[in-house]
């Protein structure tokens, strides 16, 4: 007997603060105007959409000590756009970063408590860490976190607001008029939390709400992130949307599920990815060659390669040879608030890699760049688009993608009217929203019945 | 509309500000966490044209106790993010201002100022923040980062210290606001740039408890900078009000206190430098509205006997008709307020009872709007979009 067919789960990734939207397009609409917002929420909605992913920054990238104007740059509040989007969406999941770093728990689990109250149990947090000061000097708290207490942190701040979350076991408000008794028990929402990074207790103000906790994603690749997100996360937002690299991840990460008691569905794999869409295959490849020049501009193009030679390459011609001095290897580094700069462990192997790959095609330093970064995830008409991501999923290279369009607000039209209708008809993407919550649309149990489980078990 | 028109915001509260409120027929107190029930709430304010709705908050269990829980059972306890009911209401209203409670003895200003912006943003023009302290020990140590020591005078140094901080979270999340000029974004295709960086602005806060950096995140907001408003009591707070609010609620109980408030508070406005700037202020009152007044006095006694003692608050307390209330607010307002932020006893009753009583009286009196005429908040309440402070320096 054949292996039945995986069900796809897809999100839609506001295109907010990063190098691959194009805003230059003469399509291209706002990054804040909420109307930017509500259409592709809506789009996403539209297409049963299982939520819709925001990320965050908390202070203005650099380069060179200037703040660095190539990207999109500005962005809204989390919580309070999340919470706008409820109203102009009836089912759609609304994830977002939230830094456990520059924040408290206390603060975070009331506005998660009362965002998921706000939007009927739609809410989810992707939990990202943070240590830097550049950062920290926005911050009361200021300053930063050692690099190694930023996971010990970031898993004390998780357990924190799951004491909090849990707090009220939901039966709590009696609200009885006749007979004057509002709560049947004054202590509800007490908790005590002694630990490293937090030592608090009180009552906590928010009464439980629809999912009993949000969703919680975690990102980030790092052998710490991998065990962290299977430890307590009901999702990875993850960065490998290729089918090896995919496998590889979905492997390692699903196995390492066993240990914490965790079955393989408790945790999902979701990869970010591009797309670039048209009527045939043939002019998707020409759309995607157009999009990944409108991405890498010349400038952009040398201030990419100073991630990697962390020094001023400003007198270079991006159409030209790659530079033939080395990088800086020194921890001062050129560019700030940015995640990419980590992934060159070593920058001078990674300079000597694109010297070779550049002399071997003949590449300018703008086409070295074009072709080794931002290249679309999924390229071809919509039938070939639909078949590839089945496929990935089928083969468990993820349980689906959190899409990030290149173009705001309308990026994500196409998709929605031409490749959703395609899963569907395959029957692996729901025609109808499986639920009231985002537990409902993931497929995950509510907190309450998976605890109701482990007394049953113990 | 003449300028003798007065102002009209009304306050937000669970059930309604007295105790025993939701045992009303018409409260509804299982909805209390529902979207739906603050949406009622503030399309009805907007249905009278009010100026704004603020939304009360508090980073602990309501209490009757100023600095302590008093774990009773017998009241409304726990509540939702203010901020984030007011966005949430924001894209089904279009007129109406939208002003959480914002507690800043706790919080980050970077993330208020975003906060708010954020708001700005989804209202298209009609945020603003209620800034408040807290000195609950309880409150601190849902944080654990500092403790406040007990407080013996409201005058004294702690409290004192309190409302400096909050004067500078205040600030700092003005000067946020500023940090991006209004045409920061240039989109400029021939050099690549999305944004003009000599437009952005880093703050450099440095206070007694915090510093900030900037710029935020976030791009200057639609009225440039959203209302700042603050409640307060004695001198202390009122410097805060004077320094740093756009709207100001104060407590007096009859003309003469109303009349030396105001002074004061002006005073204070002219110290602080602020002496043209325009600054509201506004009377708060806990109303029970009724269309006989023995009624309204029989609602207030019925719901004392069944809060068990009498309802005290630091307004006044104001049972009568609406054309009494009128007479009443023009009697403030002679003495210099201008305008008033009503506290409805039963929000299911005496929020209706605003708007489709006091205010056609109001308005058969030419004392307030017969339609919304502008399309922010600072708009409806005669504040200029302010000029950029930095763009301002650098011109």
């Amino acid at each position: 007997m054949s292996k039945p067919l995986k069900q796809i789960h897809l999100a839609a990734h506001f295109p907010g603060v990063n190098n691959t939207t194009v805003w230059s397009a003469p399509e291209a609409g706002s990054h804040i105007e909420f109307s930017s917002f509500a259409h592709f929420a809506r789009t996403a909605e539209r297409a049963k959409f299982d939520f819709l992913f925001l990320a965050e920054g908390l202070r203005l990238r650099e380069q060179g000590g200037k703040i660095y104007d190539l990207d999109v740059v500005g962005r809204p509040d989390t919580f309070t756009i999340l919470a706008a989007l409820a109203a102009v969406t009836e089912h759609l999941g609304l994830t977002g970063t939230i830094n456990s770093t520059f924040n408290e728990p206390y603060e975070v689990a009331r506005q998660f408590a009362s965002l998921d109250h706000l939007s009927g149990g739609r809410s989810a947090w992707n939990v990202v860490t943070s240590w830097d000061a550049f950062t920290g000097e926005n911050f009361r708290r200021g300053g930063f976190l050692p690099q190694d207490e930023r996971y010990s942190r970031a898993k004390e701040f998780l357990a924190t607001t799951q004491e909090l979350f849990d707090s009220w076991q939901g039966d709590e408000i009696l609200a009885d008029q006749a007979s004057g008794v509002f709560l049947r028990d004054a202590k509800a929402g007490s908790f005590v939390h002694h630990g490293q990074h937090f030592d608090i207790q009180g009552q906590f103000n928010v009464p439980r709400s629809p999912q009993g906790r949000p969703v919680v994603f975690q990102a980030g690749d790092s052998e710490e992130g991998r065990e962290f997100a299977a430890s307590g996360a009901d999702a990875i937002f993850s960065r490998y949307a290729t089918l090896n690299e995919g496998q590889a991840f979905y492997t390692d990460v699903k196995n390492r599920l066993a240990k914490y008691g965790r079955r393989h569905d408790q945790l999902l794999i979701l990869p970010a990815a591009s797309f670039a869409l048209a009527d045939t295959d043939a002019e998707a490849e020409e759309l995607a060659r157009i999009v990944r020049r409108q991405q890498v501009s010349g400038a952009t193009a040398l201030k990419h390669l100073e991630f990697v030679w962390n020094r001023d390459l400003s007198s270079y011609d991006p159409e030209g040879p790659l530079p033939d001095i080395d990088p800086d290897v020194s921890d001062n580094h050129i560019s700030k608030g940015r995640a990419q700069v980590r992934m060159y462990r070593d920058p001078l192997a990674t300079a000597r890699e694109w010297r070779e790959l550049a002399a071997a095609n003949k590449w300018s330093i703008r086409d070295l760049v074009i072709n080794t970064g931002n290249r679309q995830n999924f390229i071809g008409s919509a039938g070939t688009i639909a078949r590839t991501i089945n496929e990935y999923v089928q083969a468990d290279a993820s349980d689906g993608f959190i899409l990030v369009p290149h173009i705001t607000p309308t990026g994500l039209d196409d998709f929605a009217d031409k490749v959703v209708p395609l899963l569907q008809e395959q029957g692996v993407f729901r025609t109808e929203y499986e639920g009231p919550t985002l537990r409902h649309q993931l497929g995950l149990a509510h907190p309450d019945d998976v605890r109701g489980e482990q007394r049953a078990a113990s | 509309m003449s300028p003798s028109s007065l102002h009209l915001a009304v306050a937000l509260d669970g059930t309604g500000w007295h105790p025993a409120s939701w045992r009303e027929p018409v409260a509804r107190p299982h909805e209390l966490l529902t979207a739906g029930y603050w949406a009622d709430l503030v399309t009805e304010a907007e249905h009278g044209l009010l100026d704004f709705v603020t939304i009360e908050d508090g980073l602990g269990p309501q209490s009757s106790h100023p600095f302590d829980p008093d774990e009773r059972t017998d009241q409304v306890r726990g509540r939702l993010d203010a901020v984030l009911i007011a966005s949430r209401i924001a894209p089904l209203t279009r007129h109406i201002g939208l002003v959480p409670t914002a507690v800043v003895t706790h919080t980050e200003p970077f993330h208020l100022s975003k906060a708010i912006a954020t708001l700005d943003y989804v209202s298209t023009g009609r945020a603003g923040v209620r800034v408040q302290i807290t000195a609950r020990p309880n409150e601190a140590a849902h944080f654990g980062r500092r403790t406040i020591p007990p407080i013996e005078d409201y005058d004294g140094p702690v409290v004192t210290d309190l409302f400096d901080e909050a004067a500078d979270h205040v600030e700092a999340v003005r000067r946020l606001w500023d940090s991006w000029e209004d045409d920061a974004e240039i989109r400029d295709a021939a050099t690549g740039r999305f944004v003009d960086r000599d437009k952005l602005h880093y703050i450099d806060f440095e206070g007694k408890h915090f510093s900030v950096k900037g710029p935020s995140i976030t791009p200057r907001p639609p009225q440039g900078q959203p209302l700042v408003t603050a409640l307060g009591h004695q001198s202390v707070p009122y410097r805060l009000i004077a320094r740093q609010a756009d709207v100001g609620y104060v407590t007096p109980h009859d003309t003469d206190q109303a009349r030396a408030i105001v002074a004061e508070i002006r005073a204070e406005q002219e110290t602080a430098g602020r002496a043209g700037e325009p600054l509201h202020i506004f009377g708060d009152l806990v109303v029970f509205l009724d269309d006989d007044p023995a009624e309204a006095a029989a609602r207030r006694d019925r719901l004392d006997a069944l809060a068990g003692e009498r309802y005290r608050s630091d307004a006044r307390v104001f049972t009568g008709t609406p054309a009494q209330l009128a007479d009443l607010l023009g009697e403030f307002q002679a003495a210099g307020l201008t305008g008033f932020r009503l506290r409805p006893a039963v929000l299911g009753h005496d929020l209706p009872a605003i708007t489709r009583g006091l205010v056609p009286e109001l308005q058969r009196r030419g004392a307030f709007r017969t339609a919304y005429e502008a399309d922010t908040l600072r708009g409806l309440l005669g504040l200029a979009r302010p000029a950029n402070r930095y763009s301002a320096a650098s011109a």
